[in-house]
């Protein structure tokens, strides 16, 4: 059972290894001439006004939340459509209707963020 | 079974490792990114456990998830460029006190109990099997789940809007 997961476990360790290689290669490789124009932050040409790190706006925690939550609808709807074909022949078509009041339920809440106009990007 | 236990244990303390510096950083993001790999193992338990469906979906939600809304909620509330959020401990031997007894308390549950075993089941399909379960015998559980999905963005549009609101009047 756990053989089958071998690949899976490659494949991390390969990517791991690979990014942390990428990561040192070009200190390793590459010449090293620094000056203070090339060490000061990079913006397009632009001098660099006020720091990186401010604050974010709040509607990045609306896309966030939402993200999340049709990630999870995704997550409930994919073991019910996998096995849709079984699931008619068991129980009909009630499972549809199920499957179906439960996107309605979180379309509600869809529709209410777009009405409340949380999307707006102003 | 060496090798199941040997990757048991190897998920156990990357779990172990990384939720101790989770509570023990000083830094607060340095406890949110180790809290990914807290998550990592716990899906290689789940996967050490035939559970393969829970251990991607643990991976999807909430390292793709919750771990980025944790990463959003440091930036949106932290304002680094005048503070630095630090944790810090304290009433260090009063929670000391209270996990011990509550540890001590699951160790003997764990050690005194007459714990039944089942044969393990391999299922070769867990999938389907969680899908005939969550639209039969778990349906109201499943709807349910919908309507606190619901409950969630709708506060959070609520949240959101009210600050937007004030920023607003500050800006007039």
């Amino acid at each position: 059972m756990i053989e089958q997961y071998i690949p899976l476990i490659l494949a991390i360790l390969i990517a791991l290894l690979f990014s942390l290689f990428l990561l040192k290669a070009s200190s390793w490789f590459g010449p090293q001439r620094p000056n203070p124009e090339k060490l000061s932050t990079y913006e397009s040409g632009m001098e660099p006004v006020r720091t990186a790190r401010e604050r974010f706006s709040v509607k990045f925690y609306i896309v966030a939340i939402m993200f999340i939550i049709f990630d999870i609808e995704v997550v409930f709807l994919y073991p019910w459509a996998v096995n849709l074909k079984n699931l008619i022949d068991l129980m009909g078509f009630f499972i549809i209707a199920e499957m179906f009041i439960f996107i309605i339920i979180l379309l509600a809440g869809y529709l209410y963020l777009l009405k409340k106009g949380a999307l707006k990007w102003d | 079974m060496t090798t199941y236990d040997l990757i048991f244990y190897l998920f156990a303390l990357i779990i172990l490792v990384s939720a101790f510096i989770v509570v023990a950083a000083r830094n607060i993001i340095y406890s949110a990114f180790s809290l990914l790999f807290t998550f990592f193992g716990v899906a290689g338990i789940y996967v050490l456990l035939n559970a393969d469906f829970i251990a991607v979906v643990q991976v999807i939600i909430y390292v793709g998830g919750i771990l980025v809304l944790i990463i959003f909620g440091v930036m949106l509330t932290n304002k680094i460029t005048e503070v630095e959020i630090k944790t810090e401990s304290f009433q260090v031997l009063p929670s000391i006190i209270i996990s011990g007894i509550i540890g001590g308390t699951l160790v003997a549950i764990f050690t005194k109990t007459n714990w039944k075993v089942a044969e393990p089941q391999i299922l070769d399909k867990t999938v389907t099997e969680i899908g005939r379960f969550l639209v039969s015998h778990y349906m109201i559980l499943f709807e349910l789940a919908g309507i606190i999905l619901l409950v969630a963005l709708i506060g959070s549009v609520m949240i959101a809007r009210k600050e937007k609101l004030e920023t607003e009047e500050v800006e007039k």
